[in-house]
Protein backbone atom coordinates (compact mmCIF):
# COMPACT_ATOMS: atom_id res chain seq x y z
CA UNK A 1 0.00 0.00 0.00
CA UNK A 2 1.30 3.36 -0.93
CA UNK A 3 0.19 6.95 -0.54
CA UNK A 4 0.67 9.05 -3.64
CA UNK A 5 0.93 12.70 -2.82
CA UNK A 6 0.95 15.02 -5.79
CA UNK A 7 1.38 18.79 -5.85
CA UNK A 8 -0.11 20.17 -9.06
CA UNK A 9 -1.25 23.42 -10.59
CA UNK A 10 -4.79 24.29 -9.46
CA UNK A 11 -6.18 24.54 -12.99
CA UNK A 12 -5.14 20.93 -13.65
CA UNK A 13 -7.15 19.47 -10.77
CA UNK A 14 -10.28 18.62 -12.76
CA UNK A 15 -8.30 16.91 -15.52
CA UNK A 16 -6.30 14.87 -13.01
CA UNK A 17 -9.41 13.84 -11.08
CA UNK A 18 -11.18 12.70 -14.26
CA UNK A 19 -8.16 10.74 -15.46
CA UNK A 20 -7.73 9.02 -12.09
CA UNK A 21 -11.40 8.11 -11.91
CA UNK A 22 -11.09 6.56 -15.36
CA UNK A 23 -8.28 4.22 -14.30
CA UNK A 24 -10.26 3.10 -11.25
CA UNK A 25 -9.11 5.28 -8.38
CA UNK A 26 -12.03 5.34 -5.94
CA UNK A 27 -11.25 8.33 -3.75
CA UNK A 28 -8.86 11.12 -3.04
CA UNK A 29 -8.24 13.96 -0.62
CA UNK A 30 -7.31 17.37 -1.89
CA UNK A 31 -6.02 20.49 -0.12
CA UNK A 32 -5.37 23.98 -1.32
CA UNK A 33 -1.76 24.68 -0.41
CA UNK A 34 0.87 27.31 -1.14
CA UNK A 35 4.50 26.90 -1.87
CA UNK A 36 7.32 27.33 -4.31
CA UNK A 37 9.97 25.27 -5.97
CA UNK A 38 12.42 26.15 -8.71
CA UNK A 39 10.00 28.53 -10.35
CA UNK A 40 10.05 30.71 -7.18
CA UNK A 41 7.08 33.03 -6.57
CA UNK A 42 5.44 35.53 -8.85
CA UNK A 43 5.34 39.32 -8.93
CA UNK A 44 2.30 41.46 -8.29
CA UNK A 45 2.06 45.18 -9.15
CA UNK A 46 0.65 47.75 -6.75
CA UNK A 47 0.84 51.46 -7.63
CA UNK A 48 3.65 50.82 -10.03
CA UNK A 49 5.76 48.94 -7.49
CA UNK A 50 6.42 45.25 -8.08
CA UNK A 51 6.22 42.91 -5.12
CA UNK A 52 7.48 39.34 -5.06
CA UNK A 53 4.98 36.87 -3.67
CA UNK A 54 6.97 33.84 -2.51
CA UNK A 55 4.24 31.29 -2.03
CA UNK A 56 1.96 30.61 -4.92
CA UNK A 57 -1.24 28.54 -4.83
CA UNK A 58 -1.07 24.82 -5.61
CA UNK A 59 -3.33 21.83 -5.04
CA UNK A 60 -2.19 18.80 -3.07
CA UNK A 61 -3.82 15.49 -4.05
CA UNK A 62 -3.50 12.50 -1.73
CA UNK A 63 -4.47 9.00 -2.85
CA UNK A 64 -3.85 5.63 -1.22
CA UNK A 65 -3.62 2.66 -3.58
CA UNK A 66 -2.39 -0.91 -3.57
CA UNK A 67 1.20 -1.43 -4.73
CA UNK A 68 0.25 -2.76 -8.15
CA UNK A 69 -1.60 0.47 -8.98
CA UNK A 70 1.24 2.83 -8.09
CA UNK A 71 2.95 3.14 -11.44
CA UNK A 72 -0.29 3.59 -13.34
CA UNK A 73 -1.50 6.30 -10.96
CA UNK A 74 1.82 8.14 -10.98
CA UNK A 75 2.01 8.01 -14.77
CA UNK A 76 -1.57 9.21 -15.10
CA UNK A 77 -1.01 12.20 -12.82
CA UNK A 78 2.27 13.03 -14.54
CA UNK A 79 0.73 12.89 -18.00
CA UNK A 80 -2.35 14.89 -17.06
CA UNK A 81 -0.76 17.59 -14.91
CA UNK A 82 2.15 18.22 -17.26
CA UNK A 83 2.13 21.55 -19.10
CA UNK A 84 5.83 21.57 -19.92
CA UNK A 85 6.31 24.82 -18.03
CA UNK A 86 8.17 25.41 -14.80
CA UNK A 87 6.04 24.99 -11.66
CA UNK A 88 4.07 21.93 -12.77
CA UNK A 89 4.60 20.24 -9.39
CA UNK A 90 5.88 16.97 -7.92
CA UNK A 91 4.65 13.48 -7.07
CA UNK A 92 5.74 11.66 -3.92
CA UNK A 93 5.17 7.96 -3.23
CA UNK A 94 5.06 7.14 0.47
CA UNK A 95 4.71 3.74 2.17
CA UNK A 96 1.60 3.15 4.26
CA UNK A 97 1.71 0.83 7.30
CA UNK A 98 -1.93 0.34 8.12
CA UNK A 99 -5.37 1.49 6.97
CA UNK A 100 -8.63 1.30 8.93
CA UNK A 101 -12.07 2.12 7.51
CA UNK A 102 -13.88 3.97 10.29
CA UNK A 103 -17.42 2.78 9.45
CA UNK A 104 -16.81 -0.98 9.25
CA UNK A 105 -13.48 -1.57 10.90
CA UNK A 106 -12.11 -3.21 7.71
CA UNK A 107 -8.36 -2.99 7.42
CA UNK A 108 -5.62 -2.55 4.82
CA UNK A 109 -6.51 -3.70 1.25
CA UNK A 110 -10.19 -4.10 2.15
CA UNK A 111 -10.21 -0.55 3.43
CA UNK A 112 -8.74 1.19 0.37
CA UNK B 1 -30.31 87.78 2.15
CA UNK B 2 -30.61 84.05 2.60
CA UNK B 3 -31.18 81.94 -0.50
CA UNK B 4 -33.07 78.71 0.07
CA UNK B 5 -31.42 77.12 -2.98
CA UNK B 6 -27.90 78.02 -1.84
CA UNK B 7 -28.61 76.85 1.69
CA UNK B 8 -30.01 73.53 0.52
CA UNK B 9 -27.07 73.03 -1.82
CA UNK B 10 -24.40 73.75 0.78
CA UNK B 11 -26.11 71.56 3.39
CA UNK B 12 -26.14 68.72 0.87
CA UNK B 13 -22.52 69.47 -0.06
CA UNK B 14 -21.53 69.39 3.63
CA UNK B 15 -23.08 65.94 3.92
CA UNK B 16 -21.13 64.81 0.84
CA UNK B 17 -17.85 66.09 2.24
CA UNK B 18 -18.48 64.32 5.54
CA UNK B 19 -19.07 61.08 3.62
CA UNK B 20 -15.54 61.39 2.22
CA UNK B 21 -14.05 60.62 5.64
CA UNK B 22 -15.60 57.14 6.07
CA UNK B 23 -14.89 56.74 2.34
CA UNK B 24 -11.25 57.54 3.02
CA UNK B 25 -11.27 55.08 5.92
CA UNK B 26 -12.33 52.30 3.51
CA UNK B 27 -9.93 53.52 0.81
CA UNK B 28 -7.00 53.27 3.21
CA UNK B 29 -8.21 50.15 5.05
CA UNK B 30 -8.21 48.08 1.87
CA UNK B 31 -4.56 48.90 1.24
CA UNK B 32 -3.20 47.76 4.60
CA UNK B 33 -2.67 44.21 5.85
CA UNK B 34 -5.62 42.44 7.48
CA UNK B 35 -4.19 42.90 10.99
CA UNK B 36 -4.23 46.72 10.69
CA UNK B 37 -7.63 47.35 9.14
CA UNK B 38 -9.50 48.69 12.17
CA UNK B 39 -6.63 50.84 13.41
CA UNK B 40 -6.38 52.45 9.97
CA UNK B 41 -10.12 53.07 9.74
CA UNK B 42 -10.29 54.43 13.27
CA UNK B 43 -7.58 57.01 12.60
CA UNK B 44 -9.74 58.49 9.85
CA UNK B 45 -13.19 57.97 11.33
CA UNK B 46 -12.42 59.28 14.80
CA UNK B 47 -11.40 62.64 13.29
CA UNK B 48 -15.13 63.27 12.92
CA UNK B 49 -15.43 63.43 16.70
CA UNK B 50 -12.10 65.03 17.56
CA UNK B 51 -11.95 67.74 14.93
CA UNK B 52 -15.66 68.62 15.07
CA UNK B 53 -15.33 69.53 18.72
CA UNK B 54 -12.03 71.32 18.11
CA UNK B 55 -13.73 73.23 15.28
CA UNK B 56 -16.62 74.41 17.45
CA UNK B 57 -14.40 75.73 20.23
CA UNK B 58 -11.25 76.83 18.41
CA UNK B 59 -11.01 75.97 14.74
CA UNK B 60 -13.81 77.99 13.21
CA UNK B 61 -12.88 81.14 15.08
CA UNK B 62 -9.15 80.71 14.40
CA UNK B 63 -9.80 80.09 10.70
CA UNK B 64 -12.58 82.50 9.86
CA UNK B 65 -12.94 84.74 12.94
CA UNK B 66 -11.92 88.42 13.03
CA UNK B 67 -8.43 88.78 11.58
CA UNK B 68 -5.35 89.44 13.71
CA UNK B 69 -2.53 90.76 11.54
CA UNK B 70 -3.37 88.58 8.54
CA UNK B 71 -2.07 85.58 10.46
CA UNK B 72 -4.92 84.13 12.47
CA UNK B 73 -8.53 84.68 13.46
CA UNK B 74 -9.11 85.77 17.06
CA UNK B 75 -11.07 83.62 19.47
CA UNK B 76 -14.14 85.87 19.71
CA UNK B 77 -16.24 83.14 18.06
CA UNK B 78 -15.24 80.61 20.75
CA UNK B 79 -17.96 77.98 21.15
CA UNK B 80 -19.71 79.48 18.11
CA UNK B 81 -20.47 82.64 19.99
CA UNK B 82 -22.39 84.88 17.58
CA UNK B 83 -22.38 82.25 14.85
CA UNK B 84 -26.07 81.99 14.09
CA UNK B 85 -28.51 81.28 11.30
CA UNK B 86 -28.01 84.86 10.11
CA UNK B 87 -25.62 85.11 7.15
CA UNK B 88 -22.05 86.26 7.71
CA UNK B 89 -21.13 89.67 6.30
CA UNK B 90 -17.86 88.26 4.90
CA UNK B 91 -18.38 84.67 3.84
CA UNK B 92 -21.10 83.01 1.78
CA UNK B 93 -23.53 85.85 2.28
CA UNK B 94 -26.58 83.98 0.99
CA UNK B 95 -26.57 81.13 3.49
CA UNK B 96 -26.84 80.96 7.28
CA UNK B 97 -23.38 81.35 8.80
CA UNK B 98 -23.90 78.15 10.76
CA UNK B 99 -24.20 76.30 7.45
CA UNK B 100 -20.90 77.79 6.27
CA UNK B 101 -19.39 76.80 9.63
CA UNK B 102 -20.44 73.14 9.37
CA UNK B 103 -19.43 72.94 5.71
CA UNK B 104 -15.92 74.14 6.55
CA UNK B 105 -15.86 71.76 9.53
CA UNK B 106 -15.99 68.82 7.12
CA UNK B 107 -12.81 70.03 5.38
CA UNK B 108 -11.03 70.35 8.72
CA UNK B 109 -12.03 66.74 9.54
CA UNK B 110 -10.76 65.04 6.42
CA UNK B 111 -7.41 66.84 6.24
CA UNK B 112 -5.72 65.22 9.26
CA UNK B 113 -7.42 61.94 8.30
CA UNK B 114 -5.61 62.10 4.95
CA UNK B 115 -2.22 62.33 6.69
CA UNK B 116 -2.70 58.96 8.41
CA UNK B 117 -2.08 57.06 5.19
CA UNK B 118 1.60 57.98 5.42
CA UNK B 119 2.19 56.25 8.76
CA UNK B 120 -0.43 53.52 8.52
CA UNK B 121 0.29 50.23 10.33
CA UNK B 122 2.72 51.58 12.94
CA UNK B 123 1.29 54.39 15.09
CA UNK B 124 -0.41 54.34 18.50
CA UNK B 125 -3.93 55.68 18.60
CA UNK B 126 -3.98 58.09 21.56
CA UNK B 127 -0.64 59.80 20.84
CA UNK B 128 -1.88 60.17 17.25
CA UNK B 129 -5.00 61.94 18.56
CA UNK B 130 -2.83 64.38 20.51
CA UNK B 131 -0.83 65.07 17.35
CA UNK B 132 -3.99 65.51 15.24
CA UNK B 133 -5.41 68.02 17.72
CA UNK B 134 -2.19 70.03 17.89
CA UNK B 135 -1.87 69.88 14.11
CA UNK B 136 -5.38 71.26 13.64
CA UNK B 137 -4.58 74.16 15.97
CA UNK B 138 -1.07 74.99 14.77
CA UNK B 139 -1.23 74.07 11.08
CA UNK B 140 -4.72 73.68 9.63
CA UNK B 141 -6.37 76.66 11.31
CA UNK B 142 -3.64 79.22 10.54
CA UNK B 143 -3.16 78.04 6.94
CA UNK B 144 -6.93 78.05 6.42
CA UNK B 145 -7.00 81.64 7.70
CA UNK B 146 -4.07 82.73 5.51
CA UNK B 147 -5.72 81.42 2.36
CA UNK B 148 -9.47 81.64 2.95
CA UNK B 149 -9.98 83.87 6.00
CA UNK B 150 -10.96 87.49 5.48
CA UNK B 151 -7.72 89.45 5.90
CA UNK B 152 -5.55 86.32 5.62
CA UNK B 153 -2.19 87.34 4.15
CA UNK B 154 -1.86 84.79 1.36
CA UNK B 155 -5.40 85.37 0.14
CA UNK B 156 -4.89 89.14 0.34
CA UNK B 157 -1.85 88.97 -1.92
CA UNK B 158 -3.83 87.07 -4.52
CA UNK B 159 -2.93 83.42 -3.88
CA UNK B 160 -5.97 81.45 -5.02
CA UNK B 161 -7.25 78.09 -3.81
CA UNK B 162 -10.75 77.16 -4.88
CA UNK B 163 -11.47 74.11 -2.74
CA UNK B 164 -8.36 73.22 -0.79
CA UNK B 165 -5.37 72.43 -2.98
CA UNK B 166 -3.22 74.33 -0.51
CA UNK B 167 -5.36 74.23 2.62
CA UNK B 168 -6.13 70.50 2.42
CA UNK B 169 -3.83 68.67 0.02
CA UNK B 170 -0.50 70.49 0.31
CA UNK B 171 -0.83 70.60 4.10
CA UNK B 172 -1.62 66.91 4.42
CA UNK B 173 1.12 66.01 1.94
CA UNK B 174 3.77 68.07 3.76
CA UNK B 175 2.68 66.74 7.16
CA UNK B 176 2.78 63.22 5.73
CA UNK B 177 6.36 63.81 4.60
CA UNK B 178 7.32 65.07 8.07
CA UNK B 179 5.70 62.04 9.67
CA UNK B 180 7.70 59.63 7.53
CA UNK B 181 10.91 61.32 8.66
CA UNK B 182 9.98 61.24 12.35
CA UNK B 183 8.26 57.87 12.63
CA UNK B 184 10.40 55.85 10.22
CA UNK B 185 9.55 52.92 8.01
CA UNK B 186 7.54 49.84 8.92
CA UNK B 187 9.54 46.86 10.15
CA UNK B 188 10.61 44.79 7.18
CA UNK B 189 10.20 47.72 4.77
CA UNK B 190 12.15 47.01 1.59
CA UNK B 191 12.55 43.33 2.51
CA UNK B 192 8.98 42.09 2.77
CA UNK B 193 5.93 42.80 0.64
CA UNK B 194 3.14 44.85 2.24
CA UNK B 195 0.43 43.78 -0.15
CA UNK B 196 -3.06 45.33 0.16
CA UNK B 197 -5.42 42.91 1.90
CA UNK B 198 -8.63 43.94 0.12
CA UNK B 199 -8.65 46.12 -2.96
CA UNK B 200 -12.47 45.84 -3.18
CA UNK B 201 -12.63 47.87 0.07
CA UNK B 202 -10.34 50.43 -1.53
CA UNK B 203 -12.65 50.42 -4.52
CA UNK B 204 -15.71 51.23 -2.39
CA UNK B 205 -13.72 53.98 -0.68
CA UNK B 206 -12.68 55.44 -4.03
CA UNK B 207 -16.31 55.57 -5.15
CA UNK B 208 -17.38 57.34 -1.96
CA UNK B 209 -14.49 59.80 -2.24
CA UNK B 210 -15.33 60.63 -5.85
CA UNK B 211 -19.01 61.10 -4.93
CA UNK B 212 -18.10 63.27 -1.95
CA UNK B 213 -15.67 65.30 -4.06
CA UNK B 214 -18.63 66.85 -5.88
CA UNK B 215 -19.62 68.39 -2.56
CA UNK B 216 -16.02 69.27 -1.78
CA UNK B 217 -15.40 71.15 -5.02
CA UNK B 218 -18.93 71.95 -6.20
CA UNK B 219 -19.92 73.24 -2.77
CA UNK B 220 -16.86 75.47 -2.60
CA UNK B 221 -18.73 77.87 -4.88
CA UNK B 222 -20.76 78.45 -1.70
CA UNK B 223 -23.85 78.95 -3.84
CA UNK B 224 -25.92 76.91 -6.29
CA UNK B 225 -24.71 78.91 -9.25
CA UNK B 226 -22.64 78.84 -12.45
CA UNK B 227 -19.38 78.50 -10.55
CA UNK B 228 -20.71 75.41 -8.77
CA UNK B 229 -21.65 73.95 -12.14
CA UNK B 230 -18.16 74.72 -13.52
CA UNK B 231 -16.48 73.16 -10.50
CA UNK B 232 -18.69 70.05 -10.56
CA UNK B 233 -17.95 69.37 -14.23
CA UNK B 234 -14.22 70.10 -13.86
CA UNK B 235 -14.06 67.74 -10.88
CA UNK B 236 -15.56 64.83 -12.75
CA UNK B 237 -13.51 65.38 -15.88
CA UNK B 238 -10.22 65.66 -14.00
CA UNK B 239 -10.99 62.49 -12.03
CA UNK B 240 -11.67 60.49 -15.15
CA UNK B 241 -8.64 61.96 -16.96
CA UNK B 242 -6.43 61.09 -13.99
CA UNK B 243 -7.63 57.49 -14.10
CA UNK B 244 -7.20 57.28 -17.87
CA UNK B 245 -3.68 58.68 -17.80
CA UNK B 246 -2.45 56.57 -14.87
CA UNK B 247 -3.69 53.39 -16.52
CA UNK B 248 -2.10 54.32 -19.85
CA UNK B 249 1.25 55.07 -18.22
CA UNK B 250 1.09 51.87 -16.20
CA UNK B 251 0.30 49.86 -19.29
CA UNK B 252 3.16 51.42 -21.22
CA UNK B 253 5.68 51.00 -18.38
CA UNK B 254 4.56 47.73 -16.80
CA UNK B 255 2.39 46.13 -19.49
CA UNK B 256 -0.45 45.80 -16.99
CA UNK B 257 -3.47 47.96 -16.18
CA UNK B 258 -4.06 47.52 -12.43
CA UNK B 259 -7.18 48.31 -10.44
CA UNK B 260 -5.18 50.11 -7.75
CA UNK B 261 -3.62 52.17 -10.53
CA UNK B 262 -7.04 53.15 -11.89
CA UNK B 263 -8.20 54.14 -8.40
CA UNK B 264 -4.97 56.01 -7.65
CA UNK B 265 -5.20 57.93 -10.89
CA UNK B 266 -8.77 58.98 -10.17
CA UNK B 267 -7.86 60.24 -6.70
CA UNK B 268 -4.80 62.02 -8.13
CA UNK B 269 -6.97 63.76 -10.74
CA UNK B 270 -9.55 64.76 -8.14
CA UNK B 271 -6.94 66.11 -5.73
CA UNK B 272 -5.15 68.01 -8.47
CA UNK B 273 -8.24 69.75 -9.84
CA UNK B 274 -9.35 70.80 -6.35
CA UNK B 275 -7.59 74.20 -6.18
CA UNK B 276 -8.56 75.06 -9.76
CA UNK B 277 -12.02 73.49 -10.05
CA UNK B 278 -14.08 76.70 -10.12
CA UNK B 279 -11.65 78.62 -12.32
CA UNK B 280 -11.13 76.38 -15.35
CA UNK B 281 -13.25 75.07 -18.20
CA UNK B 282 -13.83 71.41 -19.13
CA UNK B 283 -10.90 71.08 -21.54
CA UNK B 284 -8.44 72.56 -19.09
CA UNK B 285 -9.80 70.22 -16.42
CA UNK B 286 -9.09 67.22 -18.65
CA UNK B 287 -5.53 68.43 -19.27
CA UNK B 288 -5.02 68.98 -15.54
CA UNK B 289 -6.32 65.47 -14.84
CA UNK B 290 -3.91 64.01 -17.40
CA UNK B 291 -1.01 65.92 -15.86
CA UNK B 292 -2.07 64.57 -12.46
CA UNK B 293 -2.08 60.97 -13.69
CA UNK B 294 1.37 61.35 -15.19
CA UNK B 295 3.08 63.34 -12.44
CA UNK B 296 1.58 61.46 -9.48
CA UNK B 297 2.48 58.11 -11.05
CA UNK B 298 6.04 59.40 -11.30
CA UNK B 299 6.00 60.68 -7.72
CA UNK B 300 4.73 57.36 -6.34
CA UNK B 301 7.43 55.49 -8.24
CA UNK B 302 10.06 57.90 -6.99
CA UNK B 303 9.06 56.96 -3.43
CA UNK B 304 9.96 53.37 -4.15
CA UNK B 305 13.37 54.46 -5.43
CA UNK B 306 14.02 56.82 -2.48
CA UNK B 307 13.03 54.05 -0.01
CA UNK B 308 10.65 56.32 1.91
CA UNK B 309 7.87 54.35 3.58
CA UNK B 310 4.88 56.58 2.82
CA UNK B 311 2.62 53.56 3.37
CA UNK B 312 -0.35 54.64 1.27
CA UNK B 313 1.24 57.37 -0.89
CA UNK B 314 -0.13 60.51 0.75
CA UNK B 315 2.86 62.59 -0.39
CA UNK B 316 2.91 61.23 -3.93
CA UNK B 317 -0.79 61.61 -4.58
CA UNK B 318 -2.22 64.31 -2.30
CA UNK B 319 0.87 66.44 -1.66
CA UNK B 320 2.18 66.39 -5.21
CA UNK B 321 -1.36 66.54 -6.65
CA UNK B 322 -2.30 69.55 -4.50
CA UNK B 323 0.90 71.38 -5.38
CA UNK B 324 0.65 70.63 -9.11
CA UNK B 325 -3.03 71.66 -9.13
CA UNK B 326 -2.23 74.91 -7.35
CA UNK B 327 0.34 75.68 -10.06
CA UNK B 328 -2.06 74.58 -12.81
CA UNK B 329 -4.51 77.17 -11.51
CA UNK B 330 -1.87 79.78 -12.30
CA UNK B 331 -1.60 78.39 -15.82
CA UNK B 332 -5.14 77.45 -16.84
CA UNK B 333 -7.45 79.78 -14.86
CA UNK B 334 -9.54 82.11 -16.96
CA UNK B 335 -11.96 84.90 -16.16
CA UNK B 336 -13.81 83.86 -19.30
CA UNK B 337 -14.83 80.77 -17.31
CA UNK B 338 -15.34 82.47 -13.95
CA UNK B 339 -15.57 86.28 -14.05
CA UNK B 340 -15.02 86.32 -10.29
CA UNK B 341 -11.79 84.32 -10.61
CA UNK B 342 -8.39 85.15 -12.08
CA UNK B 343 -6.52 84.84 -15.34
CA UNK B 344 -3.60 82.44 -15.51
CA UNK B 345 -0.57 82.18 -17.76
CA UNK B 346 -2.50 81.03 -20.83
CA UNK B 347 -4.81 84.05 -20.49
CA UNK B 348 -1.74 86.29 -20.45
CA UNK B 349 -1.24 86.71 -16.70
CA UNK B 350 2.21 85.44 -15.76
CA UNK B 351 2.04 86.99 -12.30
CA UNK B 352 -0.61 84.56 -11.05
CA UNK B 353 1.66 81.55 -11.56
CA UNK B 354 4.33 83.13 -9.35
CA UNK B 355 1.76 83.84 -6.68
CA UNK B 356 0.59 80.23 -6.79
CA UNK B 357 4.16 78.93 -6.60
CA UNK B 358 4.80 81.23 -3.64
CA UNK B 359 1.70 79.80 -1.94
CA UNK B 360 2.93 76.23 -2.43
CA UNK B 361 6.37 77.03 -1.02
CA UNK B 362 5.04 78.93 1.99
CA UNK B 363 2.27 76.50 2.92
CA UNK B 364 4.41 73.43 2.19
CA UNK B 365 7.42 74.81 4.09
CA UNK B 366 5.43 76.02 7.11
CA UNK B 367 3.51 72.76 7.34
CA UNK B 368 6.61 70.63 7.01
CA UNK B 369 8.47 72.47 9.77
CA UNK B 370 5.60 72.79 12.25
CA UNK B 371 4.40 69.23 11.66
CA UNK B 372 7.91 67.91 12.22
CA UNK B 373 8.15 69.80 15.54
CA UNK B 374 4.72 68.59 16.70
CA UNK B 375 5.48 65.01 15.71
CA UNK B 376 8.82 65.12 17.54
CA UNK B 377 7.23 66.52 20.68
CA UNK B 378 4.50 63.88 20.74
CA UNK B 379 6.95 61.13 19.81
CA UNK B 380 9.35 62.02 22.63
CA UNK B 381 6.72 62.62 25.31
CA UNK B 382 4.08 59.99 24.54
CA UNK B 383 5.67 57.65 21.98
CA UNK B 384 3.95 57.68 18.62
CA UNK B 385 5.21 54.32 17.49
CA UNK B 386 3.77 50.96 18.49
CA UNK B 387 6.05 48.35 20.09
CA UNK B 388 7.71 45.74 17.92
CA UNK B 389 5.37 43.07 19.27
CA UNK B 390 2.31 45.21 18.50
CA UNK B 391 3.58 45.97 15.02
CA UNK B 392 4.10 42.31 14.20
CA UNK B 393 0.78 41.28 15.79
CA UNK B 394 -1.09 44.19 14.22
CA UNK B 395 -2.39 47.46 15.61
CA UNK B 396 -6.01 46.27 15.54
CA UNK B 397 -5.57 44.00 18.51
CA UNK B 398 -2.77 45.95 20.19
CA UNK B 399 -4.52 49.33 20.12
CA UNK B 400 -8.21 48.45 20.02
CA UNK B 401 -8.56 44.87 21.35
CA UNK B 402 -10.44 43.95 18.20
CA UNK B 403 -9.86 42.14 14.94
CA UNK B 404 -11.43 43.00 11.61
CA UNK B 405 -11.78 39.40 10.51
CA UNK B 406 -12.37 36.35 12.67
CA UNK B 407 -11.65 33.00 11.11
Amino acid sequence: MKKIQAIVKPFKLDDVKDALTEIGVKGMTISEVKGYGRQKGHTEIYRGAEYVVDFIPKVKIEIVVSADMVDLVVDTIRDTANTGKIGDGKIFVIPIERIVRVRTGEEDHDAI
Amino acid sequence: MISAADTAFILAAAGLVLLMTPGLALFYAGMVRSKNVLGTMMQSFFMIALISIEWVYLGYSMSFGPDVGGVIGDLSWFALSGVTTAPSADYATTIPQIVFMIYQCMFAIITPALITGAFAERVRFVPFLVFAFLWAVFVYNPVCHWVWGKGGWLGSMGVMDFAGGLVVHVTCGAAAFASILVIGPRRGFGKRSFIPHSLPLTFIGTGLLWFGWFGFNGGSALAADEVAATAFVATHLAGMAGMLMWVIVEWVVLRRATTLGAMSGAIAGLATITPAAGFVGPNSAIIIGCIAGLVCFGAVNLKVKLKLDDSLDVVGIHGVGGAVGTLCLGIFASTAVNPGGVDGLLAGNMAQLWKQAFGVVVVGGYTLIVSWILLKVVHITLGLRVSEEAEVGGVDYAEHSENAYNS
